[in-house]
């Protein structure tokens, strides 16, 4: 699977596509398998603080709960509704499902995160079996 | 298969199967409401005894009365301490005149056959551990029948649930074949000898016959959430050596006008005393899913823990996000507010009834 160049990834499997002081957050292919079903998406309200490396939600598959980790710190300035009614979409389109769009706080956070290929990489590394 | 594995009490075991065959926790359940699905359950364990005093050996150990079981029929049971809590919940299949069958846990195979041999030892049967030498597969749904008739020279037809017949499944002779299910479905359980080729090959050609009924291979994940929808009990949730038979409202299975069995006592003096908790299921209001663990609260503003979630889990089928739970008999009835304590929040639930799903009765 080609994990789009648009973005930047973490080790936990989420995703932030920036769009000058935007950024979208979302999770990986790699993340949607991993899980199964998705069920339930929990997000923060719109307003709040988010951090870097910190859970912001949390994702439910139908036989467990996993939490969602900021790739970069900010304020919640919108969250995806239709993840409320339709989680299964995340299942669906994983890279096109952005969960929540955060005001950066500090642009200089995403260097520290991996490009695609770096993620593609890691992901291979990671799976072994 | 690529199915994502798991350590089941020691067992390797499938969660679920890949999407790319038809698989996923909710792709398998509906498989299982609709059609049918195929289940290796052979790690659940077999216990045999025989002998003259067979009868009154599993009469002493077992809660139901197995003497209103023919030969060929089988019920549901468990094994008690003597304080009327659960060794574990079994199906008691009558196989011939002095021979029966006790189909167990996993979980719970060397403890069961340590107690069942320990507590027989008066009784002229034997006790053999049986749990080795099966494959046990289990073929669940509407479709079932369909499916397996096609491998066996059985009349399925004649078989009712919870019977047993023996026939050639697959070309191996004498097999038994159970009505049987934990899925709350029609579907059969065979034993088949635990030859890995044999096993495998059954495995294949039954997954071929089912092929025109869309069969799906089923893990624990599915497993779980058809249980949970029916209201089986799994042990060390509903059921365990700290509950006993009324507080897990199993009552219709224990047949007190039995002279005696161990647990008896204990549970005559529980029913005057009257139960301090009972289970009840639980439908989430609020938006949440309820989990195994979670604390049940109060709906009141004081929202005080009554209670606990033993099994908790969206229900595929129902679509709802259900739970089993212990909690107060003054909140039993239907229809109860109460909250569940979800990360930090109490989120909002109601007593329903239960069995969450019954299975439509054929018209």
């Amino acid at each position: 699977m080609a994990y789009p160049s648009d973005r930047k990834y973490t080790k936990q499997h989420e995703w932030i596509q920036v769009s000058g002081t935007t950024g979208s957050v979302g999770i990986t292919d790699h993340a949607q398998e991993e899980l199964g079903d998705i069920v339930f998406v929990e997000l923060p309200k719109v307003g709040s603080e988010v951090t870097a490396g910190k859970t912001f939600g949390s994702v439910e598959s139908v036989k467990a709960v996993s939490d969602l980790y900021s790739p970069a710190s900010g304020t919640v300035t919108e969250t995806n509704g239709t993840l409320a009614t339709s989680p299964e979409t995340v299942n669906k389109d994983p890279h096109g499902s952005w969960m929540m769009k955060i005001t950066l706080k500090n642009s200089a956070e995403l260097d520290a995160l991996l490009s695609s290929a770096d993620y593609e990489k890691f992901v291979a590394e990671e799976g072994g079996h | 298969m690529g199915a994502k594995m798991v350590d089941f009490n020691g067992w390797d075991m499938p969660v679920e199967y890949p999407a790319s065959i038809g698989g996923g926790v909710i792709n398998e359940h509906m498989a299982v409401r609709t059609g049918v699905g195929i289940f290796d359950v052979s790690h659940m364990g077999d216990i045999r005894l025989a002998g003259p005093e067979a009868l009154a050996a599993v009469q002493h150990i077992s809660m139901n009365d197995a003497s209103r079981l023919a030969v060929g029929q089988a019920q549901y049971s468990a094994l008690l301490y003597p304080q009327g809590t659960f060794v574990d919940d079994v199906i008691v299949h009558r196989l011939g005149e002095d021979q029966y069958l006790l189909v167990i846990n996993a979980g719970t195979r060397e403890k069961d056959f340590n107690w069942v041999r320990d507590n027989t030892r008066n009784f002229d049967c034997a006790v053999e551990n049986l749990s080795d030498d099966f494959t046990q597969i289990a073929i669940q749904g509407p479709k079932g029948v369909d499916v397996l008739q096609k491998l066996t020279d059985a009349d399925l037809s004649t078989v009712k649930f919870y019977w047993v017949t023996r026939g050639s499944v697959c070309g191996l002779k004498n097999i038994l074949i159970a009505r049987t299910g934990y899925t709350a479905e029609d579907g059969f359980e065979i034993y088949i000898p635990a030859d890995e080729a044999a096993s495998a090959r059954v495995w294949n050609e039954v997954l071929s016959a089912g092929k025109e009924f869309a069969i799906v291979p089923c893990g624990l994940g599915a497993r779980n959430t058809l249980r949970l929808e029916g209201k089986l009990p799994l042990y060390g949730h509903e059921i365990s050596d700290t509950i006993n038979v009324w507080e897990a409202g199993l009552d219709r299975f224990c047949k007190m006008e039995k002279p005696d069995f161990i647990g008896r006592a204990a549970l005559e003096k529980a029913k005057a005393e009257g139960v301090k908790r009972t289970l009840v299921g639980l439908e989430m209001t609020e938006r949440g899913i309820a989990r195994d663990g979670y604390k049940v609260l109060n709906s009141d503003s004081d929202g005080r823990e009554i209670g606990y979630v033993t099994s908790g889990s969206p229900a595929p089928f129902l679509k709802k996000n259900i739970a089993l739970a212990y909690g107060p008999p003054a909140f039993a009835a239907v229809g109860t507010p109460v909250k569940v304590e979800i990360r930090g929040q109490g989120v909002g639930a109601q007593v329903v009834p239960t069995p969450f799903y019954k299975r439509p009765k054929k018209a």
